[in-house]
């Protein structure tokens, strides 16, 4: 038998009271791809975290090809041959891809010959491995898929022996994530370790040789991915058995709410994000935006919000909208019938400092309802704050409470009741189940359904194909700011919506 | 002859004007750098002014007061680190906090040490740093030999001669070291090692600690650094270029530095630029009190303000943004 | 999940940390050769022992209630306003401006009037750096302290050149006429038989002071702008996803900043000097900084800190009076307030909550 090329034995890690990673132990043959998988919050990232260093575990052994290793800091880490890409790429925006690879690992105390070397060995590792960019482009101006490959090279440069990757196609397009899987096979042929982390089930069916599964903190298997089926999977992650279907009757689309013409959307930097589009969505009906992120889909929700200016024409129930300067702002929408689940609760939807009866009225501040005189009616607030409470089944049960105390997909219920129970005409929702547990999904997609079934109209964002295609009645694709098609989801499949959002044009819809 | 010897006088005090400035400058750039903002250059100077004229006062000799005046600078830089990069506080408030510290210990020390009112004693023979004379250079040996006044044998020598005698001869050792720092700062963040982890950790400290670089050890030599170089910056001010320590002998210099700093966009040579054109302001001051410029008289205090001024313009981004390290003032927390 | 109760927060953390300064302030005595129960001792006897000392701790109170406040709204934006001295110096010039230019019949209107007046000027001052962070997105941290040298000498040329009265030497004003001068608390305590706050400048807006810290707290906790104010201050993002302008709430909270801090003015310029010196600000601009530090923001707490701090400046007088303590020492208290409460406060946050952890789980 082969000596693992790594072996964790019980690891333990908690954060304050929160027990990150319990009792975790987990074995890597040299030169495969492990994967691991678990839903948001399961404790993925930590354990990886403690691998490179990141963070000190409570508890365990870390045994590196046989050799019981101390990994302090990232600096051990390097040292015992382990490479790590995260998930959101660590590289200082403004050097060059080569001054970023020699960052850390430069000879001397000079910079021109390390330079010099490092210009060398790269071509060298850019043959070997088929992983070309250009060394003189500074960070800034390549895309995230060279990025990502600026990373593997930044390991491979450290003579990395074992390769960890964080959800490393988050930000790529399917055909992106194909050619990093090809990468990564050409690295296993050639002898490295690969663990991948990801919440994907595809990719671990198509690429891993093992898979280990993490669930609230614990590790619940690890299985042959050769042995298992996706379904097993599924439940192994969550615990009991999943409906990955939602239940909904079909829609009964009516008038137009929203009807988009040639809307553009220029951000803060200059960059047109969103590249005159159109697209209507009828009452009763949800229609959901496939798309690798950042492809435009969070500007167009943004612009939809009241969030950022825009140019082109939206109408809301046929009367157009501001896109910029007065009535164009979050109040303005509010009060012209959209309401808005943020993409970033913790960042927009909710104040994270904020009790959970202020939060109850963010963005509704000025609702003349929790007004009385000169000041805000907080008691009016905080009764209206127990009834969404209870609706929502929000856990804890208490008003009191700062948002931040509640768990990921009680947060998500509290902004989602806030939003619904406005009765909006249009429901703009962005990745409304990131970082949520499975049990808050189903509920949050229930009322998502049920929103559309009393005729209100429903623009869903999300990163999760599998999402689009269980809520939406019709799906758009974005690709660059233009939208690439429209398709029925019962004429459609994950491939043919894949080419779209790699750009590879379908008929016209 | 005398429109240009008035020039030349006002250009060298420009230059011994721009020194402190200039240190301070170059100090607050290594910190900010590495993404650690210090409004507390201020109160680094004024500590190390104190216990350099103090310490030259008590030992007689300048040079270990210039060791006693860095020694201070240090330990406020130290507690500008433990506030800022060990327990990831506000570096701001660190910084107002520090320059109060440092405004009431000197007088508070001062007082209990000397009993002259918070000031030193007078520094005199070794406890100053003497001027530099180059050959060929007008000085004061000169004046000796011909037993006339310096002025009088600058007057009539010609401008080249005038300014090589007053521009570069002359000055404190303080001050060529000043302006040596700058090409050796710019190579040092530019052609070295340190140079590079230096500009990484203020622009993305993730990028440098997932590197296997502590990012802590970056910003506490940066930190450093820039404690080194205000102790000589306060040391210059109290024992060159003035004799002997003063209540609030900075003036508010550590904030026109950092003015100079945003100026320049945190680049090196143009520090030295900055601190060039706001040293000439307060020597144009400092001369002329009010100017008078063909009927429109400029009030003195206007020259006072206009450092500040031009640096809120250039804030204002109307002369061209001035774009700090994307990490400056932000804590470093590890986060996947 | 809260890590310690919010009493720990806003009570304990500002305790310890002025226990902290206090032991080190009093190393610093006796590292000076003095003896620091006998320093407390004057200090008390001076600032407290009398209503004459009472009257100067109320007096620099209600300077470092206004500035405080005026430090703690702009903090509530997450906007850390350094101004408040250059505020207050032009606060202090609209003051002067109202009161010699009006003949005022009765101190009561030309109260209100330098109230406005001073509000005015202080907001403008305020209102410059404000516009460029919102808009050019300038560091408020730095323009507000190079408006802090720009007002110094513009109050320098105001004084030198244009209102110092014919044939005086002094670069100040000239004394503002009787009718304007405030009520003192000598005037408004004192009986026939028992005068008391005897020559103390302790004077009416002490009242407005107070007056103001309720305001101020009705304004953030109970109003929508208040609400604006503190949701923009914790996240910019979610104030711009709920429909709050960042450039609006940043304007109007280093206005209202501004305008505490200019409102100051009528304590240390009408109620006190009586006329418009040269630095009548003193510094409390920045010991604003350190009450709303130790405060929390809070008015409440700000109130209490502004006591706490009045009574230092106080006390610091008796003892450069009586010893060969300089008053600096307070300099050094206060710098010590500010990097405890402020700059330090993770290094008393981190040990306490891991207490408050270890207790939790020693009761679950």
């Amino acid at each position: 038998m082969t000596v693992p090329a790594i072996e964790l034995k019980g690891i333990s890690k908690a954060f304050g009271p929160v027990q990150a990673n319990k009792d975790i132990s987990i074995s890597v043959a040299p030169g495969t791809i492990h994967g691991i998988i678990g839903e948001n919050g399961a404790g993925k990232s930590t354990l990886m975290s403690i691998l490179y260093g990141f963070y000190k575990a409570d508890k365990g052994e870390i045994w590196i090809n046989g050799q019981k290793t101390d990994i302090p800091d990232s600096q051990a880490a390097i040292a015992s041959g382990i490479g790590m890409v995260f998930q959101h790429f660590k590289l200082v925006e403004n050097f060059t891809v080569l001054e970023n690879i020699v960052l850390g690992a430069e000879d001397g105390g000079l910079l021109a010959p390390s330079l010099a070397k490092a210009r060398k060995e790269l071509k060298a590792l850019e043959e070997e491995y088929e992983l070309f960019v250009d060394p003189d482009k500074r960070i800034d101006e390549i895309g995230v898929g060279m990025q990502q490959r600026v990373e593997i090279l930044k390991a491979l440069y450290r003579k990395a022996e074992i390769l960890i990757l964080d959800e490393p196609t988050g930000v790529l397009t399917p055909a992106e994530a194909d050619q990093l899987f090809r990468i990564l096979d050409r690295l296993r042929s050639e002898g490295k370790t690969i663990i991948v982390i990801t919440h994907k089930l595809r990719e671990i069916m198509e690429n891993t040789d093992t898979v280990s599964v993490m669930r609230r903190g614990e590790m619940t298997a690890t299985v042959k991915t050769a042995d298992t089926n996706p379904q097993e999977l599924a439940e192994l992650m969550v615990g009991r058995k999943v409906l990955l279907q939602v239940d909904k009757v079909p829609a009964q689309p009516g008038k137009p709410v929203l009807e988009i013409e040639n809307l553009s959307v220029t951000d803060s930097a200059g960059v047109e994000r969103v590249k005159g589009i159109d697209l209507s969505v009828r009452a009763g009906e949800i229609v959901g935006i496939a798309g690798v992120a950042g492809n435009g889909q969070s500007e167009l929700l943004e612009v939809l919000g009241g969030m950022r200016p825009g140019q082109g024409s939206i109408k809301l129930n046929g009367e157009r909208l501001a896109m910029h300067g007065p009535g164009s702002d979050g109040q303005a929408r509010r009060a012209q019938g959209v309401a808005h689940v943020p993409e970033d609760r913790q960042r927009e939807g909710l104040i994270m400092d904020f009790y959970a009866w202020e939060n109850v009225a963010f963005g509704y501040h000025r609702d003349p309802a929790y007004k009385r005189g000169l000041f805000m009616d907080n008691a009016a607030l905080r009764a209206d704050t127990e009834a969404k409470i209870e609706k929502f089944d929000v856990r804890p049960p208490n008003g009191w409470l700062t948002a931040k105390s509640f768990s990921g997909g009680n947060q998500q219920k509290i902004v989602v009741a806030r939003e619904i129970e406005r009765n909006p005409d249009l429901l703009l929702v962005g990745q409304p189940t990131r970082g949520v547990d499975i049990g808050a999904i189903e509920f949050i997609h229930k009322q998502i359904v049920a929103l559309r079934d009393q005729g209100k109209a429903i623009l869903l964002v999300s990163v999760e194909l599998e999402e689009i295609f269980s809520l939406s009645d019709r799906i758009a694709v974005m690709f660059d700011g233009h939208i690439m098609g429209e398709r029925l989801p019962a004429e459609t499949d994950e491939k043919e919506l894949g080419l779209l959002m790699a750009g590879v044009a379908g008929e016209a819809a | 002859m005398d429109f240009f010897l008035t020039l030349v006088q006002v250009l060298d005090s420009t230059i011994r004007l721009a020194t402190p400035l200039l240190l301070a400058c170059l100090a607050g750039l290594y910190s900010e750098r590495a993404g650690i903002f210090d409004i507390g250059l201020e109160g680094k100077m004024l500590m190390a002014a104190f216990f350099s004229a103090a310490v030259a006062a008590v030992t007689g000799s300048v040079w270990l007061g210039l060791l006693a005046g860095i020694a201070a600078s240090l330990v406020l830089s130290a507690l500008h680190g433990f506030a800022s990069i060990t327990f990831r506080g506000n570096q701001l408030i660190s910084g107002v906090a520090i320059n109060f510290l440092a405004s009431g210990m000197t007088v508070l020390i001062a007082q209990s040490w000397f009993k002259q009112g918070g000031r030193t004693p007078s520094l005199f023979g070794e406890g100053r740093f003497e001027s530099a004379e180059f050959p060929y250079a007008i000085g004061p040996e000169d004046a000796e030999l011909t037993g006339r006044p310096v002025s009088e044998l600058m007057s009539e020598t010609n401008a080249l001669h005038l300014a090589y005698s007053e521009l570069l001869s002359g000055h404190s050792i303080l001050v060529y070291v000043a302006f040596l720092m700058v090409p050796l700062t710019w190579w040092i963040l530019f052609r070295t090692r340190f140079g590079l982890r230096l500009r990484a950790v203020g622009e993305n400290p993730a990028a440098v600690d997932t590197a296997g670089v502590s990012v802590v050890g970056l910003r506490y030599a940066a930190v450093a650094i820039c404690g080194v170089l205000c102790g000589i910056a306060g040391a210059y001010l109290a024992t060159a270029l003035q004799a002997g320590f003063v209540k609030e002998m900075t003036a508010g210099r550590g904030f026109i530095a950092l003015a100079a700093l945003i100026f320049a966009k945190w680049r090196p040579w143009h520090a030295m630029w900055a601190c060039l054109l706001f040293g000439l302001l307060q020597a144009v001051a400092l001369r002329f009190q009010n100017i008078d410029l063909g009927g429109v008289v400029i009030p003195v205090q206007v020259m006072d303000a206009l450092p500040y001024i031009l640096t809120v313009v250039i804030l204002a981004g109307f002369v061209g943004k001035a774009i700090p390290p994307r990490a400056g003032g932000e804590p470093y927390v590890k986060e996947r | 999940m809260e890590k310690m109760p919010k009493w720990a927060d806003v009570v304990l953390i500002p305790i310890i940390s002025l226990l902290l300064a206090t032991i080190l302030s009093a190393i610093v005595i006796l590292a000076i050769g003095e003896d620091p129960i006998e320093a407390v001792n004057l200090m008390v006897t001076g600032a407290l022992g009398s209503t004459y000392g009472w009257g100067y701790t109320l007096y620099y109170a209600t300077n470092f209630i206004f500035t405080g406040l005026a430090v703690a709204v702009a903090f509530h934006a997450r906007l850390f306003n350094i101004g408040g001295e250059g505020q207050a110096m032009l606060g202090g010039l609209g003051v002067a401006i109202v009161c010699l230019s009006v003949p005022w019949p009765h101190w009561t209107i030309a109260l209100l009037a330098a109230c406005a007046a001073s509000m005015i000027f202080g907001a403008a001052w305020a209102a410059i750096p404000a516009y460029l962070q919102a808009k050019r997105g300038s560091h408020i941290v730095i323009t507000t302290i190079m408006f802090n040298f720009i007002a110094a000498a513009f109050l320098n040329y105001m004084l030198v050149n244009v209102m110092r009265p014919q044939g005086s030497q002094d670069p100040a004003t000239a004394r503002f006429p009787e009718a304007v001068h405030l009520p003192t608390f000598q005037s408004m305590f004192s009986t026939a038989e028992n005068v008391m706050f005897r020559g103390a400048p302790a004077n009416i807006s002490f009242f407005v002071a107070i007056l103001a810290c309720f305001v101020v707290w009705a304004l953030i906790w109970r109003t929508r702008l208040g609400y604006e104010i503190r949701a923009y201050g914790h996240s910019e993002t979610g104030a711009v996803y709920a429909g709050i302008s960042p450039v609006r709430i940043t304007v109007i909270a280093m206005l209202i900043s501004g305008a505490l801090a200019g409102l100051m003015a009528i304590n240390n310029v009408m109620g006190e000097a009586e006329r418009l010196v040269l630095n009548a600000t003193e510094g409390a601009g920045f010991i604003g900084i350190a009450v709303a530090l130790m405060g929390r923001s809070h008015p409440f707490g700000v109130f209490l800190a502004a006591i706490l701090f009045g009574f230092l400046y106080q006390g610091g007088a008796e003892l450069a009076l009586w010893t060969s303590i300089p008053r600096e020492l307070i300099v050094v208290i206060q710098a010590l307030v500010i990097l405890f409460t402020g700059a330090l406060d993770n290094m008393v946050r981190i040990p306490l909550e891991k207490l408050f952890m270890a207790l939790r789980k020693g009761s679950a």
